[in-house]
């Protein structure tokens, strides 16, 4: 789209050399065989040494996989082969809690993407998920002295079997949706999370996600139980290396927000332009509790993704921050629900999206509020940048408001970069990229400066990354 | 160490706005730019500066002997060329301090030079952490353009009507701060009263597209008196 240069006449090519795109090698000491059956999902229960309820769990939630149609209503599904995935995968090292004696290779592979060095900082403890399996954790002592509960999701079931039973999948069922069964069936990994009554989790938990293997299905849990008047923020961070096969992740999240606590749950994501990101995630909202979901979508193919509240005690409040950013060949079909179900809730909406190169963001997003939700409010704001004639935004907003004492505002601007603003910036000296990007980044940073500073710095960086070439 | 532009001929759409138009710019000297309303002076900036919708059709940009007419203007700005804009655009979630951070490496001196300008300017401290332009007064938005000429410290500046929508005090504060860079500044204003203040070394008249006149800053008073019809 370069209005500014001379026109060359080499054709635009997605840059080969993707940053993030580096592949180790590394040993498994287990790797499932493509395909999902019955005799494969034994098979991971087996090597977690599972309760045999979470199995049939599992069993169960393969039954209703294999009966649900994949849903038609949002992005295009179709090329996904559920029998070319490998479900599980296991690497030849057990999760530890020190650093040192983390494999050197995996190591490499954390200090490509930035790990150590956030760790270092001000981490309140690190679990980074190799695959399949948490390899590394660390909990600083005085959380583990405070009573709070940060392990990887296995770990969490082997260690507290009756609380993971009391919780998982009571907020998304497994016959929820198609991915969401597919993920209750095969689930590894994730975090496990929980937060004892009045206590204040002052550093965010951290955790750092990502696929390194062709054909990987990487399908994590995450389970957060924020007691009464408790407060944390658990932050997620995603990226993966380049590969040709399409890849697929289809995370659940489920949290809990009990009586005046406050949760907020942070995604900086980068996944590689094949994969498919499904994921759901739901968080339930009790008497005057806060929850926030703060939502970065950069990379992969397509990605679905509604975080949902739903706001069962009086003044509960529900946010959501969602940022998509869609380059060529990219989908990013994002948004959030909100669902009063109960009096004087209140939600926020503010999704923010850019596509370029012949990108293609859409939000799609809910607001119920209930016959018995009496005086609630709710208001949407949909912002949407598109950089070029190629790209495309749309917004597919549902408000149902079934009583007379609330209201739903909603917003939609779409706005173009236009050639006035971006002659302004060059005239500055800024190159028609660096006016892009600054353009981007400026209309992004409302969302931005929610997230934590190192977070912030990387989602900076990754937009700075995701634009380049995409000047022809 | 001059602006040289040579019989430069511009067109929008196959619609000639500017024919055949040469002057030169010293180093250091200040010229003013007249003319009646849509006879092409912001035409002239906006090519200077490379706007890629004004097409060069015939003639050249000369920056201390460099065509630049063939440049986009990051690499003009690059050189030592400056605009001061007529209408500068909002960036939302852009401060000024990014916006010169970004080709200048020090975002600390950025900063401290930015909050003493602004105080120079009777600027709030608080617009060089605004979205640039967004929500700002025309005072304001004139201000920060002389303000970014001043961060940046070009060797050559055309100011577009700088003076629209000022009171007195800020042309005074404005035209003080003009006066003291060492820059080649060519001025594009309507009012006889920035002129006085900056006293310029020549003027030129523009109309329909030509120069029809080069005077000295003489010419003001009668342009005062009897307008553009009899020149």
């Amino acid at each position: 789209m370069s209005r500014f240069a001379p026109i060359s006449s080499s054709t635009l090519t997605p840059s080969p050399d993707y940053p993030l795109g580096h592949s180790d090698q590394v040993d498994y000491e287990f790797r499932s065989t493509a395909g999902l059956t019955e005799h494969t999902v034994r098979q991971i229960s087996t090597f977690k040494n599972e309760p045999p309820w979470m199995l049939n769990i599992r069993l169960s939630a393969l039954a209703e996989f294999n009966h649900m149609p994949t849903p038609k209503w949002g992005g295009d599904l179709s090329r996904i082969d559920f029998a070319k995935i490998h479900y599980y995968l296991k690497p030849s090292q057990q999760s530890v809690g020190d650093w040192d004696k983390v494999d050197s290779r995996i190591k490499k592979t954390f200090d490509k993407i930035g790990v150590p060095q956030a760790e270092r900082e001000m981490l309140a403890g690190v679990k980074a998920q190799f695959d399949s399996e948490v390899i590394y954790s660390s909990l600083k002592s005085f959380l583990a002295k405070k009573g709070v509960i940060f392990l990887g999701m296995d770990e969490g079931l082997r260690q507290y079997p009756d609380l993971v039973r009391q919780y998982f999948g009571k907020l998304v069922p497994s016959a929820d949706n198609k991915l969401a069964a597919l993920n209750t069936a095969v689930w590894s990994g994730g975090s496990f999370v929980y937060i004892p009554p009045n206590t204040q989790v002052d550093l965010p938990l951290q955790a750092y996600f990502r696929i390194n293997s062709p054909a990987a299905g990487q399908f994590e849990r995450t389970l957060i139980i924020a007691e009464e008047g408790s407060r944390v923020h658990y932050v997620e961070g995603c990226s993966a290396p380049a590969y040709s096969d399409g890849s697929l992740h289809a995370a659940v999240v489920e949290i809990f927000v009990k009586k005046g606590a406050t949760v907020q749950y942070t995604t900086v994501q980068n996944w590689y332009k094949n994969v498919y990101n499904l994921v759901t995630k739901r968080a339930r909202v009790e008497e005057e509790g806060h929850m926030r979901w703060v939502d970065g979508n950069l990379g992969s193919r397509l990605t679905m993704k509604y975080p949902s509240c739903f706001l069962t005690g009086r003044k509960a409040t529900g946010e959501t921050l969602s940022l998509a950013l869609a380059g060529s060949h990219q989908h990013q079909d994002t948004g959030a629900k909100m669902y009063h179900l109960a009096p004087e809730t209140s939600s926020q909406i503010l999704a923010k999206s850019v596509s370029f190169a012949g990108g293609r963001t859409s939000y799609r997003g809910m607001v119920q509020i209930n016959p018995a939700a009496a005086g609630c409010r709710s208001k949407v704001v949909c912002d949407a940048l598109i950089l070029d004639p190629r790209s495309r935004s749309d917004t597919y907003p549902t408000n149902k408001v079934l009583n007379s004492t609330s209201t739903v505002e909603h917003e939609a601007i779409v706005s173009r970069v236009g050639e006035d603003q971006l002659f302004y910036l060059m005239s500055r000296g800024l190159t028609e990229h660096q006016s892009e990007t600054l353009i981007v980044n400026g209309f992004l940073s409302p969302i931005i400066k929610q997230i934590p500073l190192e977070y912030a710095v990387e989602m900076n960086r990754l937009v700075d990354l995701e634009m380049e070439g995409s000047v022809g | 160490m001059s602006l040289i532009i040579s019989h430069l001929t511009v067109q929008v759409e196959s619609k000639i706005l500017l024919s055949n138009i040469s002057f030169e710019l010293k180093k250091g000297e200040t010229v003013g730019l007249m003319g009646p309303n849509g006879s092409g002076k912001s035409s002239l900036a906006l090519t200077l500066m490379g706007h890629p919708r004004y097409q060069i059709t015939s003639g050249g940009i000369y920056l201390d002997r460099k065509d630049i007419s063939k440049l986009p203007p990051d690499q003009r700005a690059k050189l030592g060329l400056f605009l001061g804009f007529q209408n500068p655009s909002a960036l939302p979630g852009v401060n000024v301090r990014q916006l010169i951070t970004s080709t200048h490496k020090s975002a600390l001196s950025i900063k401290r030079q930015a909050q003493k300008l602004a105080k120079n300017l009777f600027l709030e401290q608080e617009s060089t952490n605004r979205s640039l332009n967004l929500d700002f007064s025309g005072g304001e938005k004139k201000k920060m353009e002389v303000l970014q000429m001043d961060l940046l410290n070009p060797r050559y500046a055309i100011l577009d009507e700088i003076d629209s929508g000022l009171d007195l005090d800020a042309l005074r504060l404005i035209s003080s701060s003009i006066k003291k860079s060492s820059a080649g500044i060519l001025v594009i204003t309507h009012y006889p009263r920035l002129l006085k203040l900056l006293s310029p070394n020549r003027i030129l008249i523009l109309k329909s597209g030509t120069i029809v006149k080069f005077a000295s800053s003489d010419i003001i008073s009668q342009l005062e008196k009897s307008g553009y019809s009899h020149i």
